[in-house]
């Protein structure tokens, strides 16, 4: 009568085998750190010179003296993820308001269909568009000699962390719960003054953390900042500057490493570097986005 | 009906004055939170075998918490706690090493009707498969009988493999009886199982309850007194957590109660 | 009868400018989808030949076709598949029927936010660190593949999950009343009634992997093979990385060719979203309860 039947050890075996599956992420991401940290260690612990690291902008691994000054493709990344979020964050949030709040019925679903396009596009095809389509548009339009820069760069980038924060940040006004809404409308507010008193307040961790999701988009995209920056390591003073990313310069770079060199491990602590970074940004994100939740 | 009992059953504990065995159920001391929430306070009584034991009592009384606990459905709710001690034929059910083989033998039914995305025919062959029924034959012999007994043969039998989760509200409660038929229990739990089903029907399936009582055992729990009255052998009456009185149907309903709040309730005062 | 005030009237135009302003927004982010993929088929379209589709390059890639990079393409794809979907699957199928709400369920639901936020160059790195070296499987499909897997896991997860979830928990507790086990229940009710679902996921997991470029250049991605990939230990062309050498590595390339291959890349990519999305819309018009 109460035995433990076939069923019984077939539903346990299953519970540990898709266990298993639930706890590779975990074996994953700790993989990451793992494999990408084994291959720097060696140069982390010997010629890395932290404040050369940090302070200068001598990138030049493959010179006879070599450095390994990153603050160059720090200001690369931020400078074009910088310009990428100024416009890209307003019309992603006006966006999601837009596709949330106002639009209806086949506008909406249209709207939605295009913004998953937007995010279906792959980067190396964004790189060629900044490289063939965006490159002499900017020298046309601003009569500069070379369209590769921090606009370029961060016109792409902008579009392409777009669909994220959009779609995060509709989720997060569609998480206010409508009896808010009606109340507000009961008492004779318009639509515009319900968004503005009651739903972006009560919805603004979300809305911090699609921001947050869209920035660390920008700061890890690889291929279409290489193609569109430019590539040249540099200080920018305007948008129309090449720059050049830290995921760039390993893109470029590793290929022609010799394994073990100091040049191919500091390509790998510039990888534990946006490893970092990016952790410390998704663990933000979720952590404000779990405040929302609690509440 | 009431010559159907020769002799008022002890409140609890014994053995059963109707059949002379030890009883089915005996819940000692039984106490239920959700999250920390008190559902049912220390309820102690003995349920025996082949009785209709009905359990009356206004919303949020502890009715469906009871019956959950007894088959084991704290197991779903991570916030649901269960202590003190439910035993089955003398044995804890806490104890069962396989909850499954333990679930298996206690058919549920509850107010809100569940109707799985299964044809009709799948939904009631559901549980004699996993008894291991593969027949063709016996399979259809199974779902004809439990799907008549629960008045829904008639309606269905020309579109078996229709899916259960499309059938009106009504029917998909019948379904539900009669899958619970189905697994050929041994106890059969009903929660309000009349809600959605109207009352021709319901008298209907009252009929076949009282059929199976040689069969097995009921715990049913009802919003409608008149039901228990109509049904139950010997009935519990909960008020807020707590049972207030148990005793055989027919004297409670003849005013002999040892409180007065279980007059009040069937007499319709509050509720 | 009710006459509007000024404070309404105007109110309501604030209202008109803001839901016209947040229109414009809108078409701002979503007006380059359509200005490149009409810029890639105007410019790309002349290059689309049977030749281009199904022949090899020439004459240092200045001539000749695709042929070895879209099969290798189909190559890296269904090997990444392969590895992600059983996992995928099986992550999401523990996360949403049997994991409790405790702190390792929640370390997993931040490492599967984690594994799509590292950059994909880093991914890249991990393939290098991980598969070509540690595992010793070489630059190859097989190493590239997996670090695609990797890398796409969550999308299989996400969805996968979203899928099951969308299963009502009543049908779990009908059939666990009856008795049935948990992965009894699972495979008689909650997976047939998802499964839909998940290849959804799994339709839009094969457009992000066919797309992705960084995992595989230094994973068995290359440049010129001259032959098509015989076993997943060969390295093999792939269309996103030819798109990215032909674009920036290779001088003397005619204009047409690398918009025709820019244009096949699109295709694919959007081919695979717009049937993920028509059978989303299709499920959504089933009504099974």
């Amino acid at each position: 009568m109460d035995r433990r039947d076939l069923a019984w050890y077939v539903d346990r075996a299953a519970q540990a085998l898709v266990f298993v599956g639930g706890i590779s992420a975990i074996i994953f991401i700790l993989g990451i750190f793992v494999f990408v940290t084994k291959e720097g260690l060696d140069f982390v612990l010997g010629p890395l010179d932290l404040g050369e690291f940090f302070t200068s902008i001598a990138w030049r691994p493959t010179s006879n003296n070599p450095t390994y000054g990153a603050l160059a493709l720090m200001v690369g990344t931020a400078s074009v993820t910088g310009f990428a979020m100024l416009f890209s964050v307003p019309l992603s949030l006006g966006a999601a308001l837009y596709i949330g709040e106002f639009a209806t019925g086949k506008t909406r679903e249209a709207l939605k269909i295009l913004v998953e396009m937007l995010a279906a596009i792959p980067s190396v095809v964004w790189g060629f568009v900044g490289m063939s389509i965006m490159n002499p548009l900017i020298i046309e339009t601003f009569d500069v000699p070379v369209g590769l820069g921090v606009l370029n760069a961060g016109l792409i980038l902008g579009l392409m962390a777009a669909p994220i924060m959009t779609t995060i940040a509709e989720d997060a006004l569609k998480a206010v719960p409508d009896t808010y809404r009606e109340a507000a409308e009961a008492l004779g507010a318009t639509r515009w003054e319900v968004i503005l008193k009651v739903v972006i307040p009560a919805s603004k961790n979300g809305l911090l953390a699609a921001v947050l999701l869209g920035v660390g988009r920008g700061f890890g995209e690889t291929m279409a900042v290489l193609m569109a920056s430019g590539h040249a390591i540099n200080l920018p003073t305007s948008p129309f500057d090449s720059v050049r990313a830290l995921t760039a310069t390993i893109a470029a770079e590793l290929g022609d490493t010799v394994y073990g060199s100091n040049h191919y491990g500091a390509l790998f602590t510039l990888g534990i570097f946006l490893f970092l970074v990016t952790f410390i940004i998704n663990l933000t994100a979720d952590v404000v986005v779990r405040g929302i939740r609690k509440k | 009906m009431v010559d159907v009992l020769p002799a008022p059953a002890p409140a609890s504990g014994g053995t059963s004055p109707l059949y002379g065995e030890p009883p089915l159920i005996e819940v000692q001391g039984l106490t239920i939170a959700y999250d920390g929430q008190p559902a049912l306070r220390d309820i102690s009584l003995d349920i025996f075998r082949h009785e209709i034991f009905g359990i009356i009592g206004p919303a949020n009384s502890g009715k469906t918490s009871f019956l959950r606990a007894l088959n084991r459905m704290d197991g779903f709710n991570p916030g649901m706690e269960v202590r003190g001690s439910i035993r089955l034929n003398g044995k804890d059910i806490n104890a069962w090493r396989n909850v499954y083989a333990l679930r298996s033998r206690i058919g549920v039914v509850f107010p809100l009707p569940v109707g799985l995305p299964l044809t009709v025919y799948d939904n009631v062959a559901f549980s004699p498969r996993l008894r291991g029924i593969r027949k063709k034959a016996e399979l259809d012999e199974v779902v004809e009988r439990c799907l008549t007994r629960a008045a829904l043969w008639d309606e269905v039998k020309d579109r078996l493999d229709s899916l259960g989760s499309l059938l009106s509200g009504g029917q998909q409660q019948r379904l539900t009886i009669a899958r619970a038929l189905s697994q050929e229990p041994e106890l059969l739990l009903l929660d309000e199982f009349s809600i959605a089903v109207d009352p021709v029907t319901t008298m209907r399936i009252e009929d076949v309850l009282r059929e199976l009582r040689s069969e097995l055992t009921i715990v049913l729990v009802t919003n409608l007194v008149q039901q228990a009255r109509r049904l139950a052998d010997r009935t519990a009456f909960f008020l807020m957590g707590e049972m207030v009185e148990i005793g055989v149907t027919e004297d409670l309903f003849e005013g002999k109660v040892g409180d007065e709040r279980t007059t009040g309730y069937i007499e319709g005062r509050y509720g | 009868m009710f006459t509007a005030t000024t404070l309404n009237r105007r109110s309501y135009r604030t209202q008109n400018v803001a839901r016209a302003v947040f229109f414009l927004m809108t078409v701002t982010l979503v007006i380059p989808v359509l200005i490149i993929v009409g810029t890639l088929v105007v410019k790309g379209g002349p290059a689309i030949s049977w030749e281009f589709l199904f022949t090899a390059p020439r004459d240092g890639m200045t001539a000749g076709g695709i042929f070895p990079a879209l099969v290798g393409t189909v190559w890296l794809v269904a090997v990444a598949l392969l590895a992600s979907v059983p996992v995928g699957v099986a992550a999401a199928l523990y996360l949403s029927e049997y994991a409790p709400d405790n702190l390792l369920t929640r370390s997993i639901n931040l490492a599967i936010i984690n594994l799509a936020g590292v950059p994909s160059i880093v991914h890249a790195l991990f393939g290098v660190g991980a598969f070509v070296l540690f595992f010793n499987i070489g630059a190859s499909i097989l190493a590239a593949s997996l670090t695609l897997a990797v890398m796409t896991l969550p999308v299989v997860i996400v969805a996968t999950r979203e899928s099951l979830q969308a299963v009502p928990q009543a049908f779990r507790e009908a059939c666990w009343n009856m008795g049935a086990t948990r992965w009894q229940t699972i495979r008689k009710v909650v997976l047939p009634n998802s499964i839909s679902g998940i290849l959804t996921g799994v339709i839009l997991e094969v457009s992000r992997t066919a797309g992705e470029t960084a995992p595989i250049m230094f994973t068995g991605a290359a440049a010129f093979v001259a032959f098509l990939p015989a076993s997943v230990f060969d390295q093999t062309m792939a269309m996103s990385y030819h798109l990215y050498y032909i674009a920036t590595q290779q001088t003397g390339v005619p204009e047409e060719v690398t918009f025709g291959v820019a244009l096949v890349l699109i295709s694919i990519v959007l081919l695979m979203n717009a049937i993920s999305i028509g059978f989303r819309v299709y499920l959504r018009g089933l009504k099974k309860w």
